[in-house]
Formats: C-alpha cells, structure tokens, sequence
C-alpha cells in the first residue's frame, strides 16, 4: 500500500477551521479567545524476527481552545472536528470561564509580540507513506542487529514510522500561524544473552528529512553492539566517584534545569534553583542556550504557544543564569516578558568547555560511565537527585566492564558546579542536544 | 449486560448513523480477509478538570474524543487503523487499512453473544452528578484546609480530574461488551519553606465511583496528608547509600509488585521470550511468602475494569502463590500464541492505540505478622513509606522505585526522616529475599498510571508491611 500524502494542502482547511473557531467564540461572547489546530498522518512498520508484526496508519485531526472572559479563563479541546461538536467545545470552554476566578496574568500575550514574518526551517520532506518501503527498512535493520553479533538472540522488533503534521494556531488579535513539518525514524531494539543472562538496548534514528537518516544497517548494527557490550555486567563497591553521563544520558540533566528555570516552577516556589536570575548557578564554562530557528531541526519553530516569535537566547551563560523559560503568562507572574516559551523549549542546546570523549575517559580515569538511567528521583524542589544507572566501569580511562543494578546520588546544584568537562559528541537526534557531561564526583552506590 | 451494551450503542452508533448490522458487516470483512480475530472499539470519552493555584480556581479544562479502532490479527500480524469520527465512511476506511495485512481465505463471524460479566464499579458521569460550584468548592476547601494547618504553607496546588468514557467493543469470535467507566481524582500538592529549605507533599485520591461515596471530610483529609508529608521532608537528613535490608509500609509501596514482578509477567513478554521470568512457570520465583494477584475486579478501584479493552471480563488471576509462579497476564493475541486463556487484562490507552497485556489491580496477599513485629525484627536498615514511582527493564529484571518519604530504622525503631532515593533491584532476587509479610494489606489510595510502549493506563496496587533483606539505597551517605 503507497499512499502520495502532502499535509501542506490542508493548511487552508485547518486555517479556516481554525478561524471559524475564533467567530463562533466571539459570537457565544468570548472577550478573547485562542486556538490551535492540529493534524497528524502517518504509518507504522513493526517487524520482529523478520516478520511482519505490526501495520498501523492514524490520521488524526484536533481542536483546542481557551477563551478568556475579562480575567477568567476556560479551555476545551476535542478530536471531533464536526459543526455541532465545534460548537459544544467553544460553548464549554465559555461555561467553565465562568465558573473559576479572575486573574490579572490571564490573558492572550501582547500584540505587538506576535511573529510577524514566520520563516521557511526547511522542516517539511515529504516522502509516500509506503508500506513495503518501509517494511524493508524495518527488515534490513533487524536483519543486520542479528548478523551483527552472535550473541543477539532475540529481537523487541524494528520499527520505521513516517509522519506529517499541520499545526495552526490563531488568536483574537488576528494572529494566524501555521507550520507543517515531517517526521522520520528508525528503531530497532535487541536481545543478547550468555550465561549470566539477558540484556537489552536500541538505537534509533530520527530527522525531518529521510535522506538524512542513518541507514537501516547502521542503525541495526549500532543497537547489537551496545546490546552485547551490557552482557554480564556487575555492580559497583558503593562510594564517591566521577561520573560522565552519555549525551543520551545527559539530555536528563539539561531538562531538570529547564524545569528548575521554568516560569512554572519559579512562580510556585517549587524549584532549587528559585529566583536565581543572573546569579552563578553553574561553572563558568558552562552554557545552556536555546537556537529556535535552526533549520531542519526536530525542535524548530517559528511561533510559540501563545503566538509569539521565537528567539535565540541563553537561559545559562558562562554559569549564570540570563533568562527564566518563560510564555505571557507566566512572565506577567513573575513581572518579566515572555521569552517566547509558551509550550517549552525549541533546540537546546549544553556546551561547555569541550574535550574528545578519549580525553574526557582520559581525564576520569577511575570512575563510571553511565549510558542508561532509571526512576523518577530527582526532586525538583531541592535539586536531590538519585537515580538507577547502568553503563561501564573505566580504569586507567578505559572501559573494563558494563555495570548495573547502581544508583547515582549527589544534588543538582552541587552537580551544575562539578561539570569537568564536556564531549564533543553532542546527540542531535531531538529537542534537547547535550554531548557527553562529566560531573567531578557522585555517591555511587552498588555493592557493599 | 445487554443494557450496558444498548446504552453504549446510543452514545457511540446511534448519533453516527450506524446500525449494529453495519458494524457486522464491518466485522465480516475482517474475518473474510482471513484475519483469525477481527476487532471493532468504539470510544467516547470526556474528561473535566478544574486546577486551584494561588488560593483561586483559575483554570478548568473540558476535553471530548471519541472514535473508533478497527484491528485485524493473523498469526503474530496485527493490521490496525482507526478514526476519529464516528461515521460510515470512517468505519469502512480503518477496515480496508486494518485487513490489508491478512492472507485471503474466509474465516466465519462467530454470532455476537453479550457479556453477561456484572458491572464491578459505578456506571455513573461524575461530570454532570455535581454542579460546577460544587466543584470548585471541593478544591477551595483543600487549600483552605491546607494553609489553616500550618503556616509554613506557601503554596498550594489542587487539581480535581473528572473522566467518564463508555466503550464498546464487538469481534469476530463473537465478544460483545461495553461498559461506562467514570474515573475521578483529586489531587493536593503543597510547598512548605522554614529558613533555607523547602520541600513538596502531595497526596491524592480517587477512583471508578462518584464524588459523592468519598468520605465529607476528603479535601481536608488529602489536604493534611500532603502538609504532613512535606513537613517530615524538612527535617530530612541525607539516605544511606549502599544494600541493606528495607521495611516497606502498606498500600502504595505496592508499587514493588508492580516493577519487580507485575511487567515482567505480562504475556507478550514472556511470548516473546524477553522477560526475565520467561519461561518459569512452576518455579519459585519469590519466598514462600509471597502471593500476588491482580484483579480487576475489585469494587470500584482506579484499576478496575467489568471487561478488558478485548471484551473479555476481568478476572482475579494468581501470578505467583507461595512463592511459585502460577500464571501470566494475558491479552487475545498472546492467549492464542501461547496457548493460554485470555485473562481479561488486555487494554488500551484509547481507540488510538492497540490493546496488550497490561495490569489492572496487582496487590499481595496479607500473611501473620504485626508490622510493629517487623520493624522490630530490623535492627538497622530504611522504612519506606511513600514513592513517586518506578520503572523496570523487564529483560534483565532490574527495576527502580523512588521514595518520596522514608525514614531511618535504628535498633528496631524508626527514627529520623530521609531524603528522598531511589532503590534499585533485580525483580526475582528481591521477590526472594521478602522474609516477613505483614497482616495488614492495603490498597492504594487510587493515583497510579502505568506506562508500557507510550500507553498510559490506570492501575491499582496494594500491599501489607514487608521486609526485604536486602535492596540498594541510593542515598549519598556512605
């Protein structure tokens, strides 16, 4: 089955639909109104063992909407786009407006902010949602993960997705914004066992453009060969060492402190790192900037949630902090504007003083090397954090054996000013792009 | 049964213009294609949320999907599709998409025969059964209640979450279910500040049963739990690092079950020869103390269910007894491929997504001792009492919880309040060193969500008091 899709031809109906929305608010009485519209189709190729195991295509279209009447506000969604159910949804964002209580912060963000020129990112190729093309794929990564390695025996599948997506969002200032993007990946994860047991992982590939993905044998091969390095691994006698998180591992890292800086958290006094603005919060080295309109990116845009434009800007520079993560909202809360945040981050990115990943091990010498974490424990309030780890032991800044069954401990302030160094191996597969981070020292515990 | 299944009808068939013969003549497409199950699922669900911060109600949110999901399964092949109208063109679509993965030959539609399973919890909308100030009260009270209780109070956050979705589902081997499931949760978090140190609690409760059962005092309840919670935090000092041995308190600590054994003995797994317990059947897996079952039938639980998303009614399904596993969680597909007999605990996250084996209520069995007994029996190791949650690799069987409150135990007391770790374990070893079991089971207050393959369902657990011997504590004092 081939299906020749362009979302882009959709634009105009989900524009319309949109505006249609924004009347039926203003007649039913809306003071303000916004609204975002959105429309996702794709397919879905699951093999495992060289077989077909899953053919799935969704096309989905939904509505959301807030009205604002005065100070109060309502908001509704739904996934039924008909005439009665468009008027239902508007009618109960209204009835649930009146019904909670004024607040001065509420509101559509200014006009004057609204992204005026809206830029081709270069975020749309399209390709045919073909399923034997994509089967192929799927069949060729797996094929190779088992070819790669002996010991892979067994198979969690391989699975190719295409997607296209139209998202426009509007507002009662006559703001009106569309973006269609495409969506390609490539997954594949595997099994290996010896005598001490069975371990998994995978690899994936992920990029708006199909040309720029690794091929299926690279991807298959990647997965077995960090499958099979995690075989009979061992724990850690418990004690302080150095830790160099993984670029996988350290996109954690970089979010926890986009959490900390989020107007969210700061308003609600719910962060560790609370009213730090231009304070030293980290090394000097250190950087967290967010580059929005980097072209052909899984993470860019031009317009934000509240419609308006997005910018380059640093949240941390040289270890202080230089912005909050911000939308209208939650900067009238705080008394500063919008960043151009509202729904979160676009492209961000971690640097540092940067060292070849051989330099960093170099550098360690003794200590662990984690590429996997597990749990929820790291407490945004005070910065604690523990974690479940597993990765490698380096000696003599070499990997001498996969670990796991450990935690790592330490508290995320303290974390900010211990990082050594950082790799020049950043992972752009996604929104949040860190290389390698190496933290001076962390309680590891494993062993007795 | 026949009711709950006329009544779905009208919801979910009637506004779309679809008969119940339209929807057998969809299924005899599937099972003409060959497909050994043809599937229809048909979902309307709305949800109503009200949000408090900064002592207002200042936001509320209503959302309404409903739609449809159309599987084809042959051998191990699943074709799927859905739609997010209802409509006749819609239906006819995810069918040709669905079947397009199935052989060509004929199979028969076994003669629909209705579910006569009775409802195991409330069938009522939670979202029309109270008045909008009615709400907005129940979360003026909570933070009311909260910030008279102390005045390191700074913040408070209240959130009061109402579902009812009516599901029906109809397939070739004849099941033909449909169920009304409302879901309601309230939810209570602070902040509390003394000098330099700030901590969060939250508490939060719910489940399948309306506002009205939930005692008078609720918000009040939920509101000094989550006080007291973040005021232990305060005095907290750091957790110790390293193996020792581990009290887990009654209720939610349950969440043990559910990482260390409950993923690992879901059957696609074990199908599929991934699970650490793959092939084990009959062998002890857990001490002689341990039995765990999941059930879906529980009155009224967060997790409970009258039939699964397949149609197959819920069941209490023993996974382990004495220490012995005894059975897995099954789903049709993987009930076909293994042999075995579907359990009634295949579910969805919505039309949208494809039923697997998932939990519903997944608790152990209570056994003879005092908990005071048990802590006594500790002479030096951790009493956990509250989590925020875990996440097992059910390959190699390790699995995390993290503890959101816990205190030391010293000399068979508990002493002074820790910091918050995460445990880490390897499932069937720790299941192995459970060596007292308490006679006090209990079941969570109604807040979890499970997630598998990016599917979110809500679950129950529930334990009585247990001693592990040994689990490593990922503090920072060593």
């Amino acid at each position: 089955m081939r299906q020749d899709v362009d979302i882009r031809q959709q634009e105009g109906e989900l524009t319309g639909l949109a505006e249609a929305i924004l009347r039926q608010a203003k007649r039913l009485g809306a003071a303000a109104a916004e609204v975002s519209v959105s429309e996702d189709i794709g397919l879905t190729v699951k093999v495992r063992k060289g077989e077909l195991e899953t053919l799935a295509f969704n096309a989905d279209r939904s509505f959301g909407i807030a009205v604002y009447d005065g100070q109060r506000k309502g908001s509704a969604s739904t996934s039924d786009s008909s005439e009665g159910a468009i008027e239902e949804t508007v009618a109960r964002a209204l009835g649930i407006a009146r019904h909670t209580q004024d607040d001065p912060c509420h509101g559509l963000a200014d006009a004057d902010l609204m992204a005026a020129h809206l830029p081709d990112l270069d975020l749309f190729h399209p390709a045919p949602l073909d399923t034997e093309a994509a089967l192929a794929a799927a069949l060729a990564c797996e094929a190779q993960g088992f070819a790669t390695d002996q010991r892979i025996v067994n198979s969690e599948g391989a699975e190719a997705a295409r997607s296209q997506s139209c998202v426009v969002y509007g507002n009662s200032h006559g703001f009106m914004g569309a973006a269609s993007t495409t969506s390609h990946s490539l997954s594949c994860v595997l099994i290996a066992e010896d005598g001490n047991g069975m371990q998994r992982d995978y690899w994936y590939t992920a990029h708006r453009n199909p040309h720029a993905l690794e091929t299926p044998e690279a991807v298959g091969r990647t997965a077995a060969e960090r499958t099979a390095a995690r075989l009979s691994p061992r724990k850690v006698a418990t004690g302080s060492y150095p830790v160099l998180f993984s670029p996988q591992a350290a996109r954690s890292l970089a979010g926890h402190v986009i959490g900390a800086l989020s107007g969210g958290a700061q308003y609600r006094k719910a962060s560790f790192l609370l009213d730090a603005l231009d304070a030293e919060v980290a090394c000097p080295h250190l950087h967290l900037v967010e580059q929005p309109r980097l072209p052909g990116r899984l993470g860019s845009a031009s317009f934000d949630g509240d419609g308006v434009a997005t910018v380059e800007k640093a949240f941390i520079d040289a270890g202080a902090v230089r912005n909050y993560v911000l939308s209208a909202y939650s900067g009238r809360r705080l008394g500063l504007p919008t960043t151009g945040n509202a729904g979160g981050v676009h492209n961000l990115l971690l640097k540092g003083r940067t060292k070849a990943f051989k330099a960093l091990l170099n550098d360690m010498d003794r200590g662990l090397y984690v590429t996997d974490l597990m749990g929820t424990g790291v407490n945004g309030v005070t910065g604690d954090y523990s974690q479940g780890a597993a990765g490698f032991w380096v000696e003599g800044g070499e990997f001498a054996y996969p670990v796991h069954e450990i935690t790592i401990a330490s508290n995320l302030k303290d974390m900010l000013r211990q990082v050594a160094a950082v790799g020049d191996d950043p992972d752009q597969r996604g929104n949040i792009i860190t290389p390698s981070v190496l933290i001076e020292t962390m309680t590891v515990a494993g062993g007795g | 049964m026949s009711l709950l299944i006329r009544e779905a009808e009208r919801t979910l068939l009637d506004p779309a213009g679809l008969s119940r013969q339209d929807a057998e003549r969809a299924l005899g497409r599937l099972a003409g294609a060959g497909a050994d199950l043809g599937e229809l699922f048909l979902q309307h669900r709305v949800l109503e949320s009200w949000a408090l911060e900064d002592g207002i109600v200042k936001e509320g949110s209503f959302s309404l999907d409903r739609g449809l999901g159309v599987r084809a399964l042959s051998g191990e092949k699943t074709g799927a599709a859905y739609a997010e109208d209802i409509r006749p063109e819609g239906l006819a679509n995810a069918v040709e998409a669905a079947r397009s993965i199935t052989r060509s030959g004929g199979e028969q539609v076994r003669a629909l025969a209705a579910t006569d399973a009775p409802p195991v919890h409330d069938q009522g909308n939670p979202i029309s059964a109270l008045g909008e100030q009615d709400k907005v009260a129940l979360l003026e009270r909570a933070d009311q209640a909260a910030r008279r209780i102390d005045n390191r109070v700074q913040e408070v956050n209240v959130r009061l979450s109402l579902n009812f979705e009516t599901m029906l589902v109809m397939a070739t081997d004849g099941a033909w279910a449909a169920e009304a499931r409302p879901l309601v949760r309230l939810d209570v978090s602070v902040i509390v500040a003394e000098g330099q140190r700030r901590e969060r609690g939250f508490a939060g409760a719910g489940g399948r049963r309306p506002l009205s059962s939930f005692s008078h005092e609720w918000p009040e309840d939920l509101a000094k739990e989550a006080v007291r919670c973040a005021l232990v935090n305060l005095d907290a000092v750091d957790a110790p690092a390293g193996p020792m041995p581990v009290v887990l308190a009654p209720g939610w600590p349950g969440v043990l079950l559910h990482e260390a054994v409950g993923h690992g003995l879901e059957g696609d797994f074990n199908r599929k020869g991934s699970s650490a317990f793959a092939n084990r059947i009959g062998e002890q897996v857990a001490s002689k103390h341990c039995t765990v079952i999941d059930d879906g039938t529980l009155p009224d639980r967060r997790g409970s269910l009258t039939v699964d998303d397949e149609g197959t009614p819920t069941e209490p399904t023993v996974l382990i007894e004495n220490g012995i596993l005894k059975g897995y969680m099954q789903d049709k597909l993987n009930a076909r491929l293994m042999g075995a007999a579907a359990t009634g605990n295949g579910r969805r996250q919505s039309y949208a997504h494809q039923p697997m084996p998932r939990m519903t209520n997944t608790f152990m069995q209570p056994g003879d001792k005092d908990p005071a007994e048990i802590i006594a029996a500790c002479p030096k190791g951790v009493y956990a009492v509250n989590f925020g949650g875990g996440q097992v690799d059910i390959t190699s069987g390790r699995f995390v919880f993290s503890a959101t409150e816990a205190y030391l135990i010293e000399n068979g007391k508990v002493t002074r309040p820790i910091r918050g770790a995460t445990l880490i374990g390897n499932g069937p070893e720790v299941m192995t060193r459970v060596s007292m079991v308490g006679n006090d089971l209990s079941l969570d207050p109604g807040v979890g969500v499970c997630g598998k393959d990016g599917q979110s369902v809500p679950v129950g657990v529930g334990q009585p008091t247990l001693l592990v011997d040994e689990i490593t504590i990922g503090g920072t004092a060593h």
